[in-house]
């Protein structure tokens, strides 16, 4: 961001090569195995007859580690013995292999590791599809996952070259950074000397601001993955919205030309941007009229296939468009939004919070009325006592009691709390958590969870300018700044703290707004990168989200890059939404 | 140096050779080396002596262990005051085996130091070992030995200890003459001649197997010998023939008639690595014979110069291995620092030394050179038993990860602790509290995760998935009782019998009351009174209610007609109007029960308005109910009920009356040229004469 104004933002890097790198070693590890005949998902248990040798490819979960050795054990009980070989990604966890001897079957299997850490979902897109991150972290106070994050900003700085600067907020993202430069010290000499690709990394926990994931999203990404879900970069879409009996599945990236030019934009406009491209395939159709066979031949073999794709593509994503709009008015969305605008503003508290206690009294959903309390909760840096009792009375009695322990959880992260005396942090309250920060200091960090912090989102927003100040409609047509995804309404806060400081280098003069987000900011240049603004990689920013990032955000900083003639990369521990947020912290029955 | 053949002598019709003498023998050796068990260390290493051993029946003349240098210098010696020795042995390391008639064998280094010994098997003890061999593997080096049982017993690595017992050969009267250990693809057996017939012993069977082309007349085998890479192997028969072929027996090379009958003293193979020219060398009391077609012996080629640096190492010439390495300009960690290291962990065992001197002198000369392991010189140290040394050593490690291991040896648990934690290895951490949960008792594992938050949340984690009976005492332990009600509400659930979930939620009502939580309380009281009335229900009405939330068990009340009862609980659980209105609704709705909703609607002013009543007929198709609700809803709402409903004119009408000019454009925007026409044209009006003013 050294140079203001419009420019064509350069290329990112080819992640490719991750993809290559990660199939040849699995391709290798599965070498070593012989022949694999069938393929099953962990979850579904193999038919007893199967293969002489099982191999699980599997994520590091106790919950799976108990699937095996259940599966282990069941054969040894019939007298049946194979070879098991387990693969875990991207690494293996000690305490797996407790729960293996626990079990008793640890002489029983053989264990590997796939070092796969990043998955491009698209061509600025890497995701590390760890949703449980985010509850392991956030929730458990689980350090596991740090590890992993160091090994991927490892493996990109090896690929792509020293980073140039570095900044990040967050305890996570301090001890990851940390860690990460610990491995580059242990082995160094693998980066150096490559030509830099990345000129910035920005690393931001999702703490710092979750408000943000908590909005309804209204780009047309953010609303397809709230509607539909996104899953590794693709989406189902049911018979509702292909207008057949079966459930079409879509890749949904920048290799899609219809996708690729809406996925940006407000969902206001994308109906008309649909309807302008049926009318111009419309009219490449109709070239055909007056053809002689010569290009009549030339149009069926070049032209007809690529169109045809073109408008399958499209006509899906009408039929998805409709989807969302019926879903929509049925659930009363332009409600939901306006009260959703009003705690992001700070107006009609006590309307907002009448229209929560109807949607819960009318059993809308569960996860969207835990998300409005959670919204209400941190605008206002807690609920007040009556309104936190009653709503959450209301809940219980509407979904069920369980939930009690998911109040809990909201509390215990910091979602949905009760406001306490004593507006903003103490003396003492930050000098702690300074203090936590240092990995080090271990005796004090489990504090943190007890130490709910206020999210002081009010102060926060009123120094940054979260909320645009309007004169006139907001032309969502011709977005003037990051508010246009949600509406010209607010403008998120991680993609804002990202801006700013790209902007000062630094954290200089953000002071107020770190005190006020809990401090854990920090700032490196790597000493071996020439400040060279005539590099390329100067103007591509690697954004680093520890606990997920979601489409909206995605779609604002893809605009600031536009806007300021940069190329935003993103690095995420997960996709996230509110609902997948929410997801995360109710606790499921038994 | 005018004639280089002069000294090259024909063998054969091809070949030629030359004897050189190397260099002469230092020692002065006294009895003849057939009174010693000998043994030579492979690549020119040491050669190790025990004398008098076969004179051992004289009492109190203890034999002597002497270790010589390749060229015959002392290099040391020590009284062998163990029990009858069988076999002498190098492994690959240059340690010496010694192998003992009980089955123990003892590890010497090459200084005569002991290190280490270990038994091959209980059964051995009584039987005795008659006969040992050691060989080499690409898993290590391996020992054979045959019982005075006529068994078999191998281990293929001594460093990895595992004994295995191999299958008996049938009508094994006495020893076999000669017998040699194989290893072919990967498998490790021993093959052995009984008179004319040759048995290979593998893990599970005993097969007899035969030499391809060897002449009938060769008769029973007297020697064998396998070549150094296991691939070819040698028979001498009593007819004085040596077969030569490859030690799969798949392929015969050449046989060769000596003329010589008796079996030779020694018989070994002579071959250069990936050489087509093989050959055998035999000795005899007096003659040496080479068959084949070559005898030439090279081996320093794979000797890496690693492996020479460590032989410099093994034999203390530090200062020379240093020059070496800097002389060849190898780079650090493969050359200095790994000889500074062992030269460290020499140091170590310097016991005329304090502590201090010795952390100072090897801190002094390895400072913080690339690839030094101070944990390992310290580990080095611990095993002297010099802990305070280890300790001192240690402070120099700059990885606190890897000070974690010999912590938890030196049983200095917390401490290793503390450095996993700061490593920022879960992994480590979860090593270190295993160890300290089997050290410690229960109490004081608890009270030192207590202190260490990260491993008390990681440990937590853990008991989550796996030991839910520890987290309980773990939550007790610091009275934590909302975890507590919180663990005993989860634990109700898994409960299937109400009675089993009544009982967990008191449980939790009762730690919530210790935890002064009111609202958790309070919640998890009302949730018991709701079980135990969904339990009278389900018996009563013969249909499930359990799991249903109050909500749902109202609504579902009203669905099957039980009004009274829903009353009951709307008042007992004083549910607040508004959700009980909205609820019934809905159910009535549902249900079709449009009389019973007019009824409910005229039972008092609604708490929630008329809109929804509208809503839910619209819902439910029926727009003739909606319509009788539409007038009773609120101005600001009419417009919008009366859309609902379908009747424009009315909600024109309202739309007008309110002079609202938003409403106006809503109505209109509903209008259908072809059939609204009046309506619209009524708007339009309206709307103009509202702009107007």
């Amino acid at each position: 961001m050294a140079l203001a104004g419009r420019h064509d933002a350069p290329e990112p890097p080819d992640f490719g090569i991750l993809k290559r790198l990660a199939r040849d070693q699995l391709v290798y590890l599965l070498e070593q195995q012989h022949d694999v005949d069938k393929l099953y998902k962990v979850e579904t248990r193999p038919g007893p007859g199967a293969s002489d040798q099982f191999c699980f490819l599997v994520r590091p979960r106790v919950r799976t580690m108990r699937f095996i050795a259940d599966i282990v054990n069941a054969d040894k009980m019939s007298g049946r013995s194979r070879k098991y070989k387990i693969i875990f990604s991207p690494q293996k966890f000690y305490a797996c292999e407790m729960v293996l001897e626990e079990e008793g079957v640890f002489g029983d299997v053989t264990c590997d590791e796939w070092s796969f850490y990043l998955l491009p979902l698209d061509e600025d897109i890497i995701s590390m599809e760890l949703p449980e991150f985010f509850r392991d972290y956030f929730l458990e106070g689980d350090h596991r996952w740090i590890n992993p994050i160091a090994r991927a900003l490892q493996l990109l700085n090896s690929l792509y070259g020293p980073f140039g600067k570095t900044y990040g907020i967050g305890r996570c993202a301090k001890m990851s950074y940390e860690l990460w430069r610990d491995l580059e010290e242990e082995n160094e000499s693998e980066g150096q000397g490559r030509k830099p690709e990345i000129g910035h990394v920005f690393l931001t926990d999702r703490d710092m601001d979750y408000v943000t994931a908590l909005c309804s999203q209204v780009v047309y990404e953010g609303i397809v993955d709230d509607t539909f879900r996104i899953k590794c970069g693709s989406v189902d879409f049911g018979p509702d919205v292909t207008s057949s009996d079966k459930s079409i599945k879509v890749l949904l990236n920048s290799q899609d030309k219809v996708f690729s030019q809406i996925r940006n934009e407000h969902f206001s406009s994308v109906f008309g941007l649909l309807s302008q491209k049926s009318r111009n395939l419309q009219a490449q159709y109709d070239r055909r009229r007056g053809m002689d066979i010569k290009q009549m031949k030339d149009f069926v073999s070049q032209e007809l296939k690529g169109l045809k794709q073109e408008h399958r593509l499209l006509s899906l994503h009408i039929g998805a468009c409709e989807f969302i709009m019926k879903k929509k008015t049925k659930q009363d969305f332009q409600e939901t939004i306006k009260a959703e605008h009003s705690l992001l503003e700070g107006f009609d508290i006590r309307e907002s919070t009448s229209f929560i206690e109807e949607h819960i009294d009318r059993q809308v959903s569960p996860i969207e009325s835990l998300r409005l309390m959670c919204l209400l909760s941190i605008t206002e840096n807690g609920l007040i006592p009556k309104d936190y009792r009653s709503l959450k009375t209301q809940y219980l009695q509407s979904y069920g009691p369980e939930h009690l322990l998911t109040f809990h959880n909201l509390k215990r992260i910091g979602l949905l709390t009760e406001q306490s005396a004593g507006e903003t942090l103490t003396a003492v309250e930050s000098k702690v958590s300074k203090l936590v920060t240092d990995r080090a200091a271990g005796k004090i960090t489990d504090a943190f969870n007890s130490l709910a912090r206020k999210s002081n989102f009010r102060a926060i927003s009123k120094k940054l300018g979260l909320i645009p100040r309007l004169d006139g409609e907001y032309d969502l047509k011709m977005p003037r700044d990051m508010a246009y995804v949600f509406g010209g309404a607010y403008m998120p806060l991680s993609c804002k703290i990202i801006e700013q400081v790209l902007e000062r280098r630094g954290w200089q003069g953000l002071e107020e707004v770190v005190r006020l987000l809990n401090g854990n900011e920090f700032s490196a240049s790597d000493s071996t990168v020439e400040d060279n603004p005539a590099w390329e990689s100067q103007r591509v920013v690697l954004a680093v989200f520890l606990g997920g990032c979601t489409f909206s955000e995605i779609a604002a900083l893809r605009f600031l890059g536009k806007e300021r003639g940069c190329k935003f990369i993103f690095l995420t521990t997960a996709i996230t939404n509110s609902a997948r947020m929410m997801e995360a912290m109710i606790e499921a029955k038994a | 140096m005018d004639c280089y053949t002069a000294n090259w002598n024909p063998l054969g019709e091809e070949t030629f050779y030359r004897k050189l003498e190397l260099y002469s023998m230092e020692w002065g050796l006294r009895e003849d080396l057939r009174d010693c068990v000998v043994a030579a260390a492979p690549y020119g290493g040491p050669i190790a002596l025990l004398r008098n051993s076969r004179r051992d029946k004289i009492p109190g003349a203890r034999p002597l262990l002497e270790i010589y240098s390749s060229s015959g210098l002392l290099l040391a010696s020590v009284p062998w005051k163990s029990g009858r020795l069988v076999h002498l042995g190098w492994t690959a390391g240059e340690d010496l085996l010694c192998i003992q008639e009980d089955g123990t064998v003892l590890v010497y280094n090459l200084f005569c130091e002991f290190k280490r010994h270990f038994s091959m098997g209980n059964e051995v003890l009584q039987n005795h070992v008659l006969e040992a061999q050691v060989f080499h593997t690409e898993f290590g080096t391996g020992v054979a030995i045959l019982t005075g049982a006529l068994r078999f017993s191998l281990a293929t690595n001594i460093d990895d200890l595992k004994l295995r017992r191999l299958p008996e050969v049938p009508g094994l009267q006495k020893p076999p003459p000669c017998w040699a250990v194989l290893s072919q693809d990967r498998v490790t057996m021993v093959l052995l001649a009984v008179g004319q017939e040759l048995f290979l012993l593998d893990n599970t069977s005993c097969s007899v197997v035969s030499p391809p082309g060897l002449s009938p007349s060769a008769g029973p085998f007297l020697h064998m010998a396998v070549s150094f890479t296991h691939r070819h192997l040698a028979l001498f028969s009593d007819s004085g023939t040596v077969w030569m072929g490859t030690a799969s027996l798949k392929e015969k090379f050449c046989e060769f008639n000596t003329g010589i009958r008796s079996p030779p003293k020694q018989m070994v193979w002579c071959t250069r690595p990936r050489s087509r020219q093989r050959a055998v060398v035999l000795a005899w009391e007096r003659q040496l014979m080479v068959v084949g077609n070559s005898s030439e012996c090279i081996r320093y080629k794979q000797l890496t110069i690693e492996v020479l640096l460590d032989r410099l190492v093994l034999r203390r010439l530090y200062p020379l291995a240093i020059r070496i390495c800097e002389f060849l300009r190898l780079p650090e960690i493969q050359g200095v620092s790994r000889i500074l290291a062992h030269w460290a962990c020499y140091k170590v065992q310097q016991k005329d030394k304090s502590d201090e001197e010795v952390a100072q002198a090897i801190n002094q000369k390895l400072g913080d050179t690339a690839g030094i392991s101070y944990s390992d010189i310290a580990t080095r140290a611990y095993d002297c038993g010099r802990a305070e040394l280890a300790i001192k050593l240690l402070e120099y490690e700059p990885r606190s990860g890897e000070q974690v291991p010999l912590l938890l040896k030196m049983k200095r648990s917390k401490l290793a602790l503390g450095k996993a934690i700061e490593s920022g290895d879960t992994d480590l951490v979860y090593t270190v509290v295993l160890h300290l949960k089997n050290e410690l008792n229960r109490g004081t594992f608890f009270m030192t995760l207590q202190n260490q938050p990260v491993a008390l949340s990681l440990y937590r984690q853990f008991c989550r998935h796996q030991e839910r009976e520890t987290l309980k005492d773990l939550y007790n332990q610091d009275d934590n009782h909302q975890e507590l009600g919180n663990l005993h509400v989860q634990g109700g659930y898994c409960e299937q019998r109400i009675e089993g979930r009544v009982a967990a939620l008191q449980n939790a009502l009762d730690e919530f009351y210790k935890a002064k939580n009111d609202f958790a309380a309070k919640a998890t009281e009302e949730q018991i009174k709701l079980l135990r009335l969904q339990r009278h229900l389900q018996e009563e009405l013969d249909k499930p209610y359990l799991d249903l939330s109050l909500h749902d068990t109202v609504a579902t009340l009203i669905l099957d007609g039980h009004h009274k009862r829903a009353e009951q609980l709307y008042r007992d659980f004083r549910i607040p109007d508004k959700r009980y209105w909205w609820l019934k609704i809905n159910a009535l709705a549902t249900r079709g029960d449009w009389e019973e909703m007019e009824k409910f609607s005229k039972s008092k002013k609604s708490p929630i308005g008329y809109l929804p009543f509208v809503e839910v007929a619209v819902k439910h198709h029926n727009r003739y109910e909606a319509k009788k609700y539409a007038p009773r809803v609120p101005p600001e709402q009419r417009v919008k009920a009366f859309v609902l409903v379908g009747d424009l004119e009315q909600a024109a009408e309202a739309a007008i009356e309110r002079k609202n000019e938003a409403e106006m454009s809503l109505v209109l925007a509903r209008c259908s040229a072809g059939t609204d026409g009046a309506v619209a044209e009524k708007l339009n009006r309206a709307r103009a004469q509202l702009l107007k003013k």
